[in-house]
């Protein structure tokens, strides 16, 4: 981990970034007190944003009644049984949410890939008519709360019998409806030196070889960004899941883990903490080898 | 360019000649056929999944709707309804008090740790990734029962309360008076996002500007309030206005938490909350719409109104 993030502020960080010349940094001793000082400080903050998580760990291999007793980190024996009965408590064992979740996810990347790249092309490189009136209503649908097209939505795939279907999850991403990206595509676009695609004109290429043989590869970064920001945000998606899936076999699986408060009675804690912790893995593991696309990807949207 | 600062500077186009604004034209009509193929699937999303479903969320709101008969028009009675509706006066209420809270407590977290990072620190990557991993997990339903069980009576809070010698037995989740404190803690846990952009934006605050203020012997503050804080304005604004507007529509937690009820006694009832309850709980569909409706105008007021006074305190310097 910590070779992949150094490797990450290799990359993020061209220019120099000392606040103070390295020289005067371990200088005299107040310096040096101050920046004891902060590592402590900083150090007290991370263990106490992280400690629940932590805790949530271990205590996902205790039993229900050691949880409610213990708030510390020593593990006195290994108790599994949460994750056998937490993977059976449900209608489906739980692998069945997971694959589920999987097929939404995958639909939805490639939804998001595919429809919002074209988008930012015509966007970025392109000259047409009513170009700026497109591109405000795109940057202002970023914003548009969802529950006022959620209604007429549910009723249109109500009426073509698509609720207890993937198909409201997954085919709005083909239609380029999370306009954020088409917006970190548009962005990374811009910096793509223009000269380029005048080459390639010269050469005879057409708009569609342009973007399939040269802003394509070229945006991979920007691609992968939207890939790993679309697998967090729709693996945790819970507001469209409850809304469109109302059948328990076709729960993904933060809707499945809430159910847990209703088959369990919300007594069984321990197999709820084993499966909170197998629907966070996927999340976990993006987040570790993502992060570089994740950091770049909010901060070039962020900036100015 | 940030979304907000790009929509900031859109600006009409000004007065040409003619015979310059046919060139214009002309220019601007080059690619017209390639680009609106590479645009039709955004096309088609925008009328079929947007503006469409947005002008029948409208015409919807005027109707008592329940799904199974079909639209009857009722005028203004939904709105008029909302005026004696207490659950969603207090829905109003829950809502507004949690985004005034919980986004400028986190901006403030999110800035000063971003500050404290940016001083030339030595596993600042680290540090980073630690604060920015809970801002990738606090959508998710497993951190939102993780809350509810920490704070509950006998939940990890309590614990930590009584190894401290504290008889602590508040269930805080179950306590009106706190379980909303609870959600604006988790919300606060999340400030890893907006961190992350603070520090892209302080990276690129010239270094020689502060060097020169500390040789005219300005103090810490100063230097804060006349160099950091102005150059950051645009940054501060785009998180600003973009947390109000997530912040407005805030359902996950408080639904997973409370079981879908807004308990105890609709403390943690958000209005996505209560709009979810009468939309899809009693299938109050016209309802749901109006309320719908005015959350756009909420959401759209808000925004305008820090459009607006962003005027008087961000800083552009191009």
């Amino acid at each position: 981990m910590t070779d992949l993030t150094a490797r990450t502020e290799l990359e993020l960080t061209p220019q120099p970034t000392p606040a103070r010349p390295a020289a005067a940094r371990g200088g005299t001793r107040s310096n040096r007190t101050r920046s004891v000082v902060k590592h402590v400080l900083l150090i007290a903050a991370s263990l106490l944003m992280i400690y629940p998580v932590v805790w949530l760990l271990v205590s996902s291999l205790r039993p229900t009644e050691v949880i409610f007793r213990t708030p510390g980190l020593w593990l006195n024996d290994v108790f599994l049984d949460n994750y056998t009965e937490g993977w059976n408590a449900l209608a489906n064992p739980f692998g069945h949410y997971l694959i589920n979740s999987a097929i939404v996810v995958i639909g939805a990347i490639a939804g998001n890939l595919l429809s919002c790249s074209l988008a930012a092309y015509a966007f970025a490189r392109l000259q047409f008519r009513l170009r700026t009136l497109w591109f405000t209503i795109m940057l202002t649908t970023i914003m548009l709360p969802i529950h006022v097209v959620v209604v007429p939505q549910y009723i249109l795939f109500n009426k073509l019998g698509w609720v207890d279907t993937f198909i409201p999850l997954i085919l709005p991403k083909f239609l380029a409806t999370d306009a954020f990206f088409v917006f970190l595509m548009v962005q990374f676009i811009r910096g793509i030196p223009r000269e380029l695609d005048e080459a390639a004109r010269l050469d005879g290429c057409g708009h569609w070889q342009i973007f399939t043989r040269m802003i394509l590869p070229l945006m991979t970064p920007a691609l992968a960004t939207t890939a790993i920001f679309t697998f967090i945000w729709t693996w945790s998606d819970y507001f469209t899941p409850l809304i469109y899936l109302t059948d328990p076999n076709s729960y993904t699986v933060p809707v499945a883990l809430r159910s847990f408060l209703d088959s369990t009675s919300g007594s069984n804690w321990g197999a709820m903490f084993a499966m909170s912790i197998v629907s966070l893995v996927p999340i976990f593991l993006a987040f570790l080898f993502g992060q570089r696309f994740l950091i770049r990807g909010i901060a070039t949207t962020g900036g100015k | 360019m940030s979304v907000v600062s790009e929509l900031s500077h859109i600006r009409a186009p000004k007065a040409k000649s003619a015979e310059e604004r046919r060139a214009r034209r002309k220019a601007a009509g080059r690619d017209n056929k390639a680009a609106y193929l590479f645009l039709l699937p955004w096309l088609i999303g925008l009328f079929v999944i947007t503006i469409g479903p947005m002008l029948a969320s409208l015409y919807l709101s005027f109707t008592d709707y329940s799904l199974i008969e079909s639209p009857t028009w009722t005028g203004l009675a939904n709105y008029t309804r909302m005026l004696d509706d207490a659950r969603l006066h207090q829905a109003l209420q829950v809502t507004f008090t949690y985004v005034l809270v919980s986004v400028p407590l986190q901006l403030a977290v999110a800035l000063g740790v971003a500050m404290l990072l940016n001083q030339g620190m030595r596993g600042l990557p680290l540090y980073r990734s630690v604060f920015y991993l809970p801002s990738m997990l606090g959508a998710s339903v497993a951190i939102a029962l993780l809350w509810a069980q920490m704070f509950g009576t006998d939940g990890l809070v309590n614990q930590v309360l009584r190894l401290f010698g504290v008889d602590a037995h508040t269930g805080w989740i179950s306590t009106p008076q706190y379980a909303l404190s609870t959600l604006i803690l988790l919300h606060i846990w999340t400030f890893g996002s907006p961190m992350v952009i603070f520090l892209a934006g302080l990276r690129q605050i010239p270094q020689m500007y502060y060097e020169a203020a500390a040789v005219d012997g300005a103090s810490r503050w100063h230097r804060f309030r006349k160099i950091t804080l102005p150059l950051l304005s645009p940054i501060i604004f785009f998180n600003l206005v973009l947390q109000i507007i997530g912040a407005f529509q805030s359902f996950t937690q408080a639904h997973v938490v409370s079981n879908g009820t807004g308990g105890p006694s609709d403390s943690t009832l958000f209005y996505t909350l209560y709009l979810y309850q009468r939309g899809f709980g009693e299938f109050e569909m016209g309802y749901a719409a109006a309320m719908a409706w005015l959350l756009v105008v909420i959401v759209g007021a808000a925004t305008a109104i820090n459009f607006f006074a962003s005027r008087y305190w961000v800083f552009y310097d191009d």
